[in-house]
């Protein structure tokens, strides 16, 4: 008995703080266990394989397989010289070494740069004649091809590995005026505008992915919208790499001519495969007087096991140029998938009052990495840019963001607002910020914010009290921590992002 | 409702609960008060399940459950609440959202069906009413900006909207100036029902003028050392707790000469 009283006394000397430090201690252990279990071992829905007959190039990169795709898409050659241009260019280039991610090497000579589904001599003319397997790959990836059973208000393309399969509502949009095709139609039967604006605003020698992306580039969509019109409906692109060791090489170019508006979403998956694939894309957007172009994205190319054996090597280049006076071009970009992601999303402000915005989620688990961030380059008088970046970060992921904010010396009044908020979930993540400022002009004004936060057990248990699930509620504080990101998303869109992030949709009401 | 059996309670190592009991029934208001450290919190909180706390010895049962047993959101659906000390702020979720996805996730735990947006926001409208709440606090995030009353109030708002058995308030009068107390006391006072049992937690007797308890539990380095009605709140006022943990010492040490 006495020498329980002596410890009941010993230990009533523990102050208070003590205990609140141990309880501190004992919560940040829980969370750590709580949200990884909730969110890291989420499965990749979208890994399947499709078994279907396919075209290559023989693995490797030399003039002959730059050659061979332009041979297979029977192009002009115009375009061969200037993808041979870009091919010379790229061999004097090195890859860059700033970007704040690491992988190994990648060998350029073991890839394929092509892959095509074996079709029709001249592809297929309409949608009866593609392959009812590919047809059923889109349907499993919840991309219905046949036009009465897709959302009313959204056409698609279709690419799959290294050409487009489909492309729906065409005719429809003919009616406009509006094209919306793939890429190597649009070389074909829109060769003026193709020669015109392709590479106006990332030329063939921009960087070293981009370069490689001119040579070597397959398929992805084209859009033109005429002065005056207002797109009806949304535009899409599903792209999808199935075959192993290809690379993907999209090029996408949208013109909105004066006064025109067009809003246009891009999704992705792809396999889960043990190698990595590399995936370099191009994307062009050119906005002339009062014209407007919405453009988002959901990425979610496999990511890699949780091991960070596989995924997707993403290099992207996106830029779009507000050419004309009042155009404005917005950026959105959902970024889940990937192993490593380096893309970022860029608007030249040259017209007068023109508008640029870019609004991210990047979320990196397990070993991803990402790298991204955007460019907004004031030119012109009164131009006003918007940043909003949100990165989620858990596992052992590392997330960057990285911005330029540079207004030139006549751009007078120019505006920036940039806010970085950045979401860790444990503690062996890594958040970065890299902003970058150049100002020459005086009458300008350009603001920063960041934050950086972590996850609480509070707010978990917080959730867990009100009878809601540790994985519903981790769903839930990531979905309001990225909410003012998804309402930019068109609501299509919004939906399938949130379900990415295992979240259900918050209702319209409340 | 709730039987609490020598209940023993450590975290990181160090003993905060040393054999606790306690009987509520359906109905009753009980009040448990303590100073700083004496572990009310930790009861309160061990009560809804924050697993950051190591039970070592004892038992809870509730309504003839094994509570100790139960994941804390399964408490909540089983209705167990817990108004927060300092209840979480979860920027960019509305609280209309949050609480309706708590509500449904109840209702689908008993079996019933799931409210839809409209009914749901139809619902909450005449709790917000009911508790004197304007409407405008549903559309803004959970907790995030609210000031110190506002949080407190969105707590009973919460209890109101899931209408639990047990609900314990974790020091709800902490940082409450004498007109937010009121209102929220006022709040409690309208939820309380012969089908409910309610835990007030506190440090300060002040609550217990506004919502009088059945019975009062002192806990002291652990353990309740005493137990009465609502008397025993006022005695406390009057001899303060340096005066009770005199007594209790000093009844401790008589206790080990008779042994």
């Amino acid at each position: 008995m006495g020498n329980i009283l002596e410890r009941d006394q010993q230990q009533a000397e523990i102050s208070s703080e003590e205990v609140e430090k141990k309880i501190h201690k004992a919560k940040k252990k829980v969370t750590e266990k709580d949200t990884l279990e909730a969110l890291g071992n989420r499965e990749y829905k979208w890994g399947f394989f499709t078994d279907i007959e396919q075209e290559y190039a023989s693995p490797g990169l030399n003039e002959d397989v730059v050659r061979f795709i332009s041979m297979k898409k029977k192009e002009p050659e115009w375009m061969l010289e200037w993808r041979l241009k870009a091919f010379r260019n790229w061999q004097k280039m090195t890859e860059p070494t700033w970007v704040n991610v690491e992988y190994p090497p990648i060998d350029y000579q073991s890839q394929r740069y092509y892959a095509a589904p074996k079709s029709k001599e001249d592809g297929p003319k309409s949608l009866d004649e593609v392959d009812p397997e590919l047809l059923r790959t889109y349907e499993k990836l919840g991309i219905p091809l046949e036009e009465q059973k897709i959302l009313s208000g959204v056409a698609v393309d279709a690419v799959f590995d290294s050409v487009s399969v489909a492309t729906t509502f065409k005719e429809k949009l003919a009616e406009y005026g509006i094209i919306f095709c793939s890429m190597s139609e649009a070389v074909h039967n829109h060769p003026d505008l193709v020669k015109k604006y392709l590479g106006s605003i990332v030329p063939y020698n921009d960087n070293y992915f981009a370069a490689l992306n001119s040579a070597v580039f397959s398929d992805g969509s084209f859009v033109y919208v005429p002065k005056g019109v207002r797109c009806p409906m949304e535009l899409s692109t599903y792209f999808r790499i199935n075959s192993e060791n290809t690379g993907q090489f999209e090029r996408t170019l949208i013109v909105a001519e004066e006064g025109a508006y067009v809003s246009y979403l891009e999704g992705c998956t792809a396999p889960k495969r043990d190698t990595h694939q590399l995936h370099a894309a191009v994307v062009e957007l050119i906005a002339l007087d009062d014209a407007q172009i919405k453009y988002s994205t959901v990425q979610n190319w496999y990511p890699g096991d949780k091991d960070g054996k596989g995924g997707i090597y993403n290099f992207v280049t996106k830029r779009g140029k507000c050419a004309g006076v009042n155009s404005k071009i917005s950026w959105t970009q959902v970024e889940t998938g990937s192993a490593i992601t380096w893309k970022y999303p860029s608007v030249i402000l040259q017209g007068d009052n023109s508008v640029g915005e870019f609004y991210s989620v990047a979320l990196t688990m397990n070993h991803q990495q990402a790298d991204t961030g955007t460019k907004m380059v004031h030119l012109g008088k009164n131009t006003k840019s918007t940043i909003v970046a949100k990165g989620i970060a858990g596992g052992v992921s590392q997330n960057s963001y990285r911005g330029l904010v540079k207004v030139m010396k006549n751009a007078e009044n120019a505006r920036n607002f940039s806010q970085c908020d950045s979401l860790l979930l444990g503690d062996r993540c890594g958040a970065h910020t890299f902003p970058y400022i150049e100002v020459k002009n005086t009458s300008s004004q350009v603001e920063h914010e960041a934050t950086t936060s972590k996850i609480g057990e509070d707010q978990i248990f917080y959730c867990n009290q009100r009878g809601i699930s540790t994985e519903d509620a981790v769903s839930i504080i990531v979905n309001g921590f990225a909410k003012e990101v998804f309402k930019e998303l068109p609501m299509e869109f919004a939906v399938e992002a949130q379900k990415l992030l295992g979240v259900s949709l918050e209702g319209s009401v409340g | 409702m709730l039987e609490i059996k020598n209940l023993h309670v450590e975290v990181e190592g160090t003993e905060i609960l040393k054999g606790v009991n306690l009987n509520i029934k359906a109905g009753e208001v009980h009040a448990i008060m303590g100073p700083n450290g004496s572990g009310k919190s930790t009861l309160a909180q061990v009560i809804s399940g924050r697993d950051v706390y190591d039970v070592t010895n004892g038992e809870i049962s509730y309504l003839g459950k094994d509570l100790l047993d139960m994941e804390p959101d399964e408490r909540a659906r089983e209705g167990v609440f817990m108004a927060f000390q300092y209840p979480v702020e979860i920027p960019g979720v509305t609280n209309s959202y949050f609480l309706k996805t708590g509500l449904n996730e109840i209702r689908k735990h008993h079996g019933l069906e799931t409210l839809d947006a409209a009914d749901f926001l139809k619902f909450i409208k005449e709790k917000a009413k009911l508790l004197d709440i304007e409407p405008d606090m549903l559309n803004r995030s959970v907790n995030e900006g609210f000031s110190g009353g506002e949080k407190k109030r969105n707590e009973i708002l919460q209890m109101a909207v899931l209408e639990p058995k047990l609900a314990i308030m974790d020091e709800t009068d902490s940082g409450l100036d004498i007109d937010a107390l009121r209102i929220v006391a006022d709040g409690v006072n309208r939820l309380r029902n012969e089908d409910r049992a309610i835990i007030i937690v506190t440090h300060y007797q002040r609550l217990l003028n506004y919502i009088v308890p059945d019975y009062i539990h002192i806990l002291l380095n652990g353990k309740i050392v005493k137990s009465g009605d609502k008397q025993l709140a006022f005695e406390l006022e009057e001899k303060g707790y340096d005066q009770i943990k005199a007594d209790y010492s000093s009844i401790k040490t008589k206790l080990e000469e008779t042994v």
